[in-house]
């Protein structure tokens, strides 16, 4: 079940004043299972790549494909690759319309065309796994905060089921309590129903705690595809596309020039710590 | 993205047209409007003639502006339509309870050009003037009314947020659009009632976006303490030049040649 995108060309208002190359040959596979992390400068074409994704977006040049199969050839049943690959869109609380809650997470799982019972069950799910407590069931989605809309509108995506989760900055504008509770859910879901998952994420410390492979888009092109930990050691390319890595990364590159023997891949505070620990030791046993 | 709706839009370029005074172009097209209607015949040949040279000058696209009339070609032709089969006269064709007359052919092929004519004409002046311009130049040519009190400032600044709200809500539309389908939303299929019933979970969110922004706006604007036209400055205000002097002898010029034409041999 994986996705393939295959020199992907993608230009917005061809023959305008306003073309512009969202896309630049870009190829990529995403294998079963993977949580892959996207990060890029606003307006390096991150949305435009995951558009693609789910056939919302139609490449100027180059295919998509889902199991091998070509997702814009004539008679491909396009909305149904919808439910396979659920996107979540940045700020998705401006989605949601029903009188309430449990109605609009609904939505998804209506339009695959669910029995009326699966359909709730399926949201009730959706619902307790982003945490959404029982009694908001019943509301509605306009009287939320906007932690708890969020919520509800990821959920909205998680009842069809998709095989394949994209979400684009899901904690954009979140405190750090409800970005971490939203990351671990989908951490949780990725190992425990083994689906994958596409983060498009600003923060690296994010993705350095959660992605096993990232990408990283500049001006339409995709320019590193690696481990976190390979691609934070371009950390000074990655500051000239006007991002950086995460400030573990810096601490731990300062301690290695200052000959404190740290693992320089290292790029959560807790994988920090436990390599700084390591080293004191060391050098204690040594003296 | 939906880029077909070209009407009131900008389009940015360095022209002599842009350059002008947004009151001298106000008042040009609706010289050029009223010109319109002064034609019989031939009269359209200059008209058009004298659209094609602003277009040239303008340096917009003619593939652009032609998409601004994609959206009014329905109400065109069924207003061609009506006036084709619906104007007596002599009968040059006829098939049952339709019939095509002379006069009816004449009218209908005119009413297209200048229908055409108009909404060229109109939409030369909003592709080569910033909506804020647009405005100030209207606030300023109906100044005057103020001694009436017309709330002359108020719905200048009125027009002017509902013109630059235009993009912002397009964008709107498309996302969440995108957001539905993303969910199975399916905006193309079925019939009529289907189909309104399926724009549900898109106009929904869409209200409820605009009257957030509307709220926002509103907010913002009384932080930085607006409160309406009076005492108000300009950062910018509007000044005539040379070539608005310039202008408004072709425009009028244009006007003369019209009327006689008209007069004498009878255009």
């Amino acid at each position: 079940m994986s996705l393939k995108l295959d020199h992907v060309n993608y230009t917005y208002g061809i023959g305008s004043a306003y073309e512009m190359h969202a896309l630049r040959d870009v190829s990529l596979e995403i294998p079963d299972g993977q949580f892959v992390g996207i990060i890029g400068h606003t307006g390096s074409g991150k949305s435009t790549l995951i558009q693609h994704f789910n056939a919302l977006m139609q490449p100027t040049s180059g295919t998509v494909s889902w199991n091998g199969e070509d997702v814009w050839a004539d008679g491909y049943d396009r909305r149904s690759l919808r439910f396979h690959v659920g996107l979540v869109f940045q700020y998705p609380e401006y989605q949601l319309f029903e009188e309430d809650v449990l109605t609009d997470v609904m939505f998804g799982p209506k339009n695959q065309g669910l029995s009326k019972e699966d359909q709730q069950k399926r949201a009730e799910d959706a619902l307790k796994l982003v945490g959404v407590p029982e009694e908001l069931y019943r509301k509605s989605p306009f009287d939320l905060s906007g932690g708890q809309k969020r919520r509800v509108a990821i959920a909205g995506v998680l009842a069809m089921e998709p095989s394949v989760l994209v979400l684009d900055e899901p904690t954009a504008g979140l405190d750090p309590r409800g970005r971490d509770e939203i990351l671990d859910q989908v951490k949780y879901l990725q190992e425990q129903r083994s689906i994958t998952v596409v983060l498009v994420s600003h923060s690296m410390e994010d993705v350095a705690k959660y992605v096993e492979r990232l990408i990283v888009m500049n001006r339409g092109e995709k320019v590193f595809d690696d481990t976190p930990e390979a691609v934070f050691d371009h950390y000074l390319e990655l500051e000239q596309m006007g991002l950086a890595a995460p400030q573990m990364t810096y601490l731990m590159h300062e301690l290695s020039d200052n000959g404190l023997d740290v693992d320089i891949h290292a790029d959560t505070v807790e994988t920090a710590e436990k390599s700084i620990l390591q080293a004191l030791k060391k050098r204690a046993g040594e003296i | 993205m939906d880029k077909d709706l070209t009407i009131g839009q900008y389009y940015p370029a360095d022209s002599a047209i842009h350059a002008l005074d947004p009151r001298t172009k106000l008042i040009a097209t609706l010289i050029y409007i009223i010109s319109l209607f002064i034609f019989d015949n031939w009269g359209y040949v200059l008209g058009i003639a004298f659209l094609a040279a602003v277009i040239i000058i303008s340096k917009v696209p003619f593939s652009y502006m032609l998409k601004g009339l994609k959206s009014i070609a329905f109400i065109l032709i069924l207003t061609m339509l009506f006036n084709l089969f619906l104007t007596p006269g002599t009968v040059l064709w006829q098939a049952g309870v339709f019939h095509i007359t002379r006069e009816g052919l004449k009218m209908a092929i005119e009413l297209g050009i200048r229908l055409v004519a108009l909404i060229l004409g109109a939409s030369i002046m909003t592709l080569t003037t910033t909506p804020n311009k647009l405005t100030d130049g209207m606030e300023s040519l109906f100044g005057p009314l103020k001694v009436f009190h017309v709330p002359v400032h108020e719905i200048a600044m009125m027009m002017s947020i509902a013109l630059r709200f235009i993009p912002i809500l397009m964008e709107e539309t498309d996302k969440i659009k995108k957001a539905q389908m993303a969910r199975g939303a399916d905006f193309e299929s079925g019939n009529l009632f289907v189909r309104a019933k399926a724009m549900v979970p898109l106009l929904v969110p869409l209200f409820v976006s605009a009257f957030r922004r509307a709220n926002d706006l509103a907010m913002a604007m009384e932080a930085r303490c607006y409160h309406g036209g009076e005492g108000r400055t300009q950062m910018k205000p509007l000044h005539y030049h040379g070539n608005d002097v310039a202008a408004f002898v072709i425009i009028c010029a244009y006007l003369a040649a019209a009327i006689t034409m008209h007069a004498i041999a009878g255009w």
